[in-house]
């Protein structure tokens, strides 16, 4: 804690990064209490200490909130099978490491200080075979750990796994060559699909009509039914849309392999987005499940046809951008009525021009599915975003997943939730329906202090997840979180979590942007870190110094808000598509803390000097930890080579007088000059410099569950614009450098 | 005709008094879950243009009728009604919207509302009750 406050004066220190990453502050808990804390990658909280009362987190200035990865996928979960899952009485919470044991057999629920029993089953501990100590026991061992749920916590018997395939094969679609990897895709994972013998899987195709496939057992091919009455949609046949995946394998393989061929002539350009989708819904109303769609232009036709809002003059536009919010409720109403029957819609849109993603993305918000987006996406133009779209789809249909999902996060008495972000839809005051849960998602929360929390030394916080598993066991997933209270404002500030206040803020600005404008969620980022940081001069430091004081832990907030004002999502005054601005807000909202911060701040690295020097030893390999460098044009240097790690995307920038050992050993060209512009590979060459390059871009792209591409840049390439837009500490012509940044904040703070 | 102006707007009250009510128990039907969000927003989004109108019509009849100082006690709450209307954006489900009532406090804030309301249509009920009275008794 003295470390985190120490001052810092931002004018005058320039290096501020750390070496590596930087890692989340620890809550200052007793030691026994801290080692059994949850993880911060699973979950996270702002401020790591929780203020008192509601008016001293006002001074503070700075939001309340917890970011959860609750569904991430773990290497060690203990889970606990047992007849009684012990639970607060009143406040329903799981029995957790921060309840208070009153003597062997009552203990105190940490969340509403209510005296429980302790059932005679939980005396016993099967792990040690013994008696009478049941704080031994795994559920009060583990600030994360799994129970099987019996049948009490089941509505009704656990579903299926159920997936239904929605392609679009308009002419556009399959030009652009994707129901080739589509298709390959399904055959290679058929037999990955998580499920079990129950799993069904169905198909629908449609263009101007919509088409469903007869997959019945005992036909000799696939049938095709064609419904053109798009208006009053209804299925063709009761059953045998929707089959079981083991029972009719030959039948799906068959299809998948003959559907490219089937409509590779078709000249339909129109496209019946909506009613394909009320169609998903009817089929898979009765057992929920999970609808996987893909499309590649603005549907056209039928109920919730789009029309093109984006005017390519604003693109550029330095006030507002219109558009933000959707432009029907249909596809909100249909998300809403998707997640009523526990079916989840995950949108893929592959498209060229523009697609309103504003409105379709609601499909998927708040039936909790998930948005992929493939700009520009053509088999022969742009084979690197080929690669791409493969690797991130056989993640998308072997992770693991959860069916009929919901979510309740509870908070001591005297804190209360009020607003959440992520892609669910929040059914009553703290529940939130999840029809499908998946590995990737990440949500948040903002949380207020409603009494003043006296005569506490620490609140918990519980997330816990009651879930289908892809094999038909209901499951209930539980974190438990617990942090100090303090009352001094300087004790709030050693405890601030800057990254997590970094998300925090994107998602709250994201929610601002369409509700209000652009420009307002702008000024309030800028504004917060004005107003933390005055008042921190203001009431915590002792000895007012000239320049821009702020405390150790909160040096990087400044940096961070200037890199989300030139987020994709929030900039103006560059030429950004509408489409392209709206999935980097739904990115900011949807995806866990790492990979948000990876967006907002690329990491950059030299790697043409690679050494093994304070290397990582992981597995029997060597994997060289380069130190990562400011964002600026002034830390590339003309004769080496950097490496930019942006989350969904890696840049290798190759400076004009390149050291030639990097050429020839790396990269296997002989000077510059024969750097070709589309370069997205590193040869496997039998070089040391070869392997640990190699080694390292692997380890960075193992680290997360979508496929970064990496793309090699030199002087004319045509990422070029994009690879320095990411230099966040530079001027550009509608944006201040880091240092005037400073400058101005400063002048903001000392009025 | 006086009387029968202040019996019209008081009828009218009436009305406005009950729907009102109905909006308070609908919202703390939400609030201990005994309906769903979506469920309680279709039933309000019901109501709302209704609402609109009875009000509007309040206001116009004591415009019409030249009681200017309750005109203008009623012109807020009906520019308010109709300034709510218009303020819904494209992609919500009307005033009521099920994905954000849970969401960013707004279901206290519909609450606050409604309360309001409840507490002026009150007060305008035993004005135009007085006035009626009055204007029965000079006629």
């Amino acid at each position: 804690p003295l470390l985190a406050l120490r001052v810092v004066n931002l004018l005058q220190e320039r290096n501020l990064l750390p070496l590596g990453p930087v890692t989340p502050p620890t809550p200052c808990l007793p030691q026994d209490l801290q080692k059994i804390n949850c993880h911060p990658e699973v979950f996270r909280s702002t401020l790591t200490s929780i203020p008192q009362t509601q008016s001293l987190l006002n001074k503070a200035k700075l939001p309340l909130g917890l970011l959860l990865h609750p569904f991430k996928d773990l290497s060690q979960l203990p889970v606990v099978t047992s007849s009684t899952i012990v639970r607060c009485r009143s406040c329903r919470t799981y029995i957790n490491p921060f309840v208070t044991f009153l003597d062997q057999r009552r203990w105190k629920c940490n969340l509403c200080y209510r005296v429980n029993d302790v059932p005679e089953e939980f005396m016993y501990n099967p792990v040690s075979r013994s008696y009478g100590e049941p704080h031994k026991r795994p559920e009060v061992q583990n600030a994360t750990l799994e129970f099987i749920a019996p049948s009490e916590y089941m509505l009704r018997p656990p579903q299926p796994a159920v997936y239904l395939i929605v392609l679009d094969v308009s002419h556009n679609a399959v030009e652009t060559g994707y129901l080739d990897v589509v298709c390959q895709s399904l055959l290679e994972n058929i037999n990955a699909l998580p499920g079990d013998s129950r799993t069904k899987i169905g198909f629908i195709t449609f263009d101007s009509t919509i088409h469903f496939y007869n997959l019945q057992e005992g036909l000799s091919q696939p049938q095709m039914l064609i419904v053109s009455d798009i208006e009053d949609i209804f299925l063709p046949t009761p059953d045998s849309l929707l089959v079981n995946l083991n029972e009719c394998k030959e039948l799906v393989q068959d299809l998948l392999r003959s559907l490219p061929q089937m409509f590779g002539k078709t000249m339909e350009t129109q496209c019946a987005l909506g009613p394909a989708l009320q169609a998903a819904f009817k089929l898979l109303s009765a057992t929920g499940g999970r609808v996987s769609v893909f499309q590649t232009q603005l549907p056209s036709l039928g109920v919730g046809a789009l029309k093109s809002r984006e005017d390519p003059n604003q693109r550029a536009s330095a006030k507002d951008i219109q558009h933000l919010s959707p432009a029907t409720d249909f596809y909100k109403k249909l998300a809403l009525d998707c997640s009523g029957q526990q079916v989840a819609v995950d949108l893929f849109l592959l498209s060229s021009q523009y697609c309103d993603l504003a409105s379709l993305g609601c499909i998927s918000r708040y039936s909790a599915g998930s948005v992929y987006y493939y700009p520009s996406y053509h088999q022969q133009h742009n084979p690197a975003g080929v690669e791409c779209f493969q690797k991130d789809l056989k993640r998308y249909l072997t992770r693991k997943i959860g069916f009929e999902a919901v979510m309740r996060i509870r908070c001591s008495k005297g804190l209360s939730i009020h607003t959440f972000h992520g892609n669910f839809f929040v059914r009553s005051t703290d529940l939130l329906s999840l029809p499908n849960v998946n590995p990737d998602a990440g949500f948040a929360v903002q949380m207020s202090i409603e009494e003043n929390l006296v005569d506490m030394q620490s609140v918990s916080f519980q997330a816990a997840l009651l879930y289908t598993s892809s094999k038909g066991e209901r499951r209930i997933r539980v974190h438990t979180m617990c942090l100090p209270v303090v009352n001094s404002l300087s004790d709030i500030f050693a405890g601030a979590d800057v990254q997590a206040i970094t998300c925090l803020l994107a998602s709250m600005a994201v929610d601002r942007s369409v509700t209000a404008s652009l420009s307002d969620a702008r000024d309030a980022m800028t504004n917060a870190s004005i107003d933390s940081l005055t008042s921190f001069r203001t009431s915590v430091l002792t000895i007012q110094q000239p320049g821009l004081l702020a405390p150790a832990c909160l040096r990087l907030f400044p940096l961070y808000i200037l890199a989300l004002l030139k987020q994709k999502a929030f900039r103006t005054g560059t030429s950004t598509r509408l489409d392209d601005r709206v999935f980097a807000m739904c990115q900011l909202k949807y995806q866990p803390l790492a990979y948000v911060m990876l967006m907002i701040h690329p990491a950059l690295y030299r790697v043409d000097d690679l050494t093994d020097e304070g290397a990582l030893n992981v597995s029997e390999r060597t994997i060289p930890q380069p130190r990562v460098q400011q964002l600026s044009v002034e830390k590339l240097s003309r004769d080496g080579a950097f490496l930019m790690d942006a989350g969904s995307v890696i840049y290798l920038w190759i400076g004009r007088n390149c050291n030639p050992n990097f050429l020839t050993q790396v990269l296997g060209l002989p000077n510059y000059a024969a750097v070709p512009l589309n370069m997205n590979m590193l040869p496997e060459l039998d070089t040391a410099e070869s392997q640990r390059t190699r080694v390292f871009v692997g380890w960075l792209r193992e680290q997360r569950p979508f496929f970064p591409i990496l793309h090699v840049i030199r002087d004319e390439s045509p990422l070029k614009a994009s690879f320095l837009q990411n230099m966040i500490e530079d001027r550009t012509e509608s944006a201040l450098s880091y240092y005037e940044f400073l400058l101005h904040i400063q002048q903001q703070v000392s009025k | 005709m006086e009387a029968a102006v202040f019996i019209l707007s008081l009828v009218d009250c009436c009305a406005l008094i009950f729907l009102a009510v109905y909006f308070i128990i609908t919202l703390s039907d939400l609030e201990c879950d005994y309906i769903n969000a979506r469920a309680c927003c279709s039933k309000l989004n019901r109501w709302v243009v209704p609402e609109l109108v009875g009000q509007a019509l309040a206001t116009v009849l004591m415009l019409v009728s030249l009681h200017w100082f309750v005109f203008l006690l009623n012109l807020p709450v009906a520019t308010w009604n109709m300034y709510r209307v218009w303020k819904v954006p494209m992609g919500n489900m009307g005033v009521f919207d099920p994905t954000e009532i849970h969401n960013r406090g707004q279901l206290k804030s519909h609450m606050k509302e409604s309360m309001i309301k409840l507490g002026f249509h009150l007060l305008c009920f035993f004005i135009y009750l007085y006035s009626m009275i009055l204007a029965l008794i000079n006629d």
